[in-house]
């Protein structure tokens, strides 16, 4: 039997659903992962050890393991300790965290990149050190990674896939029920690649667009 | 004069970088509306007295007084953070790279201090923009990105960002030196402004034009000592010491071949 493709459109709406799950689910662990990620980049910098340690804790936690387990971790394990979340929630929570990480080590360096002029600067005029981080320094640390940041989330968009696992009806999962229908997986995970792509194309715009809005400010 | 009238006042600054001594017992004040210039050859330690007095590089040694307040206390880490930065506010400090902030417009490079730490509305704020980028002529490039602004204009945002403040005193680390020459009178004539407004100005420079027809006062540094002090008449004309003609020679021989 070859390929045939006129089953796709009866699943349109199944699929289209998928898709807003997607993005939903990468616009909010994107955003996680992004405050996330300063937060953890200026505790492993600055934090007192007692806050600085579990930090990096979780990053090494966060980096050595698999997303994959991350997120069965999340949530079925909490549910041992009590803490039943929503599949949705969960994933946010494990995509979100996980990028946050690797947003954070990045975030971290250009930190330390950005010229000690800058603090010096707004501590001259009497900022104290929390002030000028946060209205100086930090600023243009985020505006310098903002290319490196947006490949992570490209990234995070395509991972995102593996919230299917823990049931989170996003594109991937979608495709596959329709499959289950239909038993037609090339046309479908075929859709679906499709979809994935134009959503890549999407962000891909948007990062563009912020980049272009901060050129002035170099 | 009593001890409580000098306006800047510091007392046997010391200054170390481990075995280097780069400070000696150094000890001088300035009145206030009082200019003076700091001069002398590179690595005598004119930058670091200057980043002494607001305690932006630390003394290891002496004080450091502002207007009957010392602004080196020795104090616990949290209270010298507030008191310092309390003191911080009413010193400006203009820096040769100019280290305005490139990701804040003129307006806000200017208002971001005077905003956070005076606690004043947007309203105000804009007003005092206005009013300091207008007295140093870049009000019209209030909306501008630093990225946009030449040297030249790059340092009179700095100087205006520093008067936002309304600091008591103003330090300036060779404000010019960085500049393109035909940038450097811009920038002069702003500080010349700020002169005949009595402003009280510290001014470490390389531009003894600049130090002789705007200074009251002349200090020349070397190897971390004030070697010789007083009015330019007397400090480029007649100098006392053998080390101040040496460094003027060699400094006004250069400025002459580059006159030719
Ligand atoms: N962070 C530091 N660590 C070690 N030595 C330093 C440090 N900063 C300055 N020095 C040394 O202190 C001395 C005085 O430096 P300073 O920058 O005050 O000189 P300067 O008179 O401003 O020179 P220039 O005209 O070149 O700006 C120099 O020998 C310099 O190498
Ligand atoms: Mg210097």
């Amino acid at each position: 039997m070859g390929l045939d493709f006129s089953v796709v459109p009866g699943y349109l709406d199944t699929i289209l659903i998928g898709v807003l799950w997607t993005i939903a689910i990468t616009v909010c662990s994107a955003i996680l992962s992004f405050f996330g990620g300063i937060l953890f980049a200026v505790t492993a910098l600055y934090a007192p050890w007692i806050l600085r340690l579990p930090v990096r804790f979780f990053a090494w936690l966060f980096m050595g393991t698999p997303l994959l387990l991350q997120l069965f971790l999340i949530y079925f394990g909490l549910v041992e300790l009590g803490i039943d979340l929503p599949a949705f929630v969960a994933g946010v929570i494990g995509l979100g965290l996980h990028f946050a990480v690797y947003n954070s080590e990045l975030i971290q360096t250009a930190i330390l990149a950005v010229d000690k002029g800058q603090m010096e600067a707004a501590r001259t005029l009497g900022c104290s050190r929390g002030q000028a981080l946060r209205k100086v320094v930090i600023p243009q640390a985020v505006r310098d990674v903002i290319p490196p940041i947006g490949n992570n989330m490209i990234a995070l968009l395509k991972d995102s896939a593996l919230v299917s696992v823990i049931g989170v009806s996003e594109l991937t999962l979608s495709s596959q029920l329709a499959i289950g229908r239909t038993y037609r997986p090339f046309e479908f995970y075929a859709v679906a690649a499709l979809f994935y792509y134009i959503v890549n194309l999407g962000m891909e715009a948007v990062l563009r667009k912020i980049e272009r809005k901060t050129a002035l400010s170099r | 004069m009593t001890e409580a009238n000098k306006f800047v006042d510091i007392r046997h600054a010391q200054k170390s970088y481990g075995e280097l001594e780069v400070l000696k017992d150094i000890s001088l004040s300035v009145d206030r509306g009082e200019i003076v210039a700091i001069i002398g050859p590179s690595g005598s330690g004119k930058s670091t007295l200057l980043r002494a007095i607001n305690d932006l590089d630390p003394l290891t040694g002496g004080e450091v007084w502002l207007d009957g307040v010392q602004i080196n206390k020795d104090l616990p880490y949290r209270q010298y953070e507030k008191h310092i930065n309390a003191m911080r506010q009413q010193v400006g400090m203009v820096f040769q790279h100019f280290n305005l902030f490139p990701h804040l417009s003129v307006r806000d490079n200017v208002t971001m201090a005077p905003k956070m730490l005076k606690g004043i509305s947007d309203a105000e704020a804009n007003a005092l923009a206005e009013e300091q980028l207008k007295h140093v002529g870049m009000l019209e490039r209030i909306d501008y990105f630093p990225s946009q602004l030449s040297g030249g204009q790059k340092q009179r945002v700095a100087i205006a960002r520093a008067l936002a403040m309304k600091p008591k005193l103003m330090l300036f680390d060779e404000a010019t030196s960085a500049l393109d020459p035909e940038l450097v009178e811009e920038v002069n004539l702003v500080m010349k402004r700020l002169a005949e407004e009595h402003m009280t100005m510290i001014i470490v420079t390389h531009e003894m034009d600049f130090a002789a027809s705007v200074c009251d006062r002349v200090i020349f540094m070397d190897k971390g000592v004030v070697v010789e002090e007083g009015p330019p008449s007397v400090v480029f004309q007649n100098p006392t010491e053998e080390r101040t003609r040496e460094f003027l020679r060699k400094h006004l021989s250069q400025y002459a071949e580059g006159a030719k």
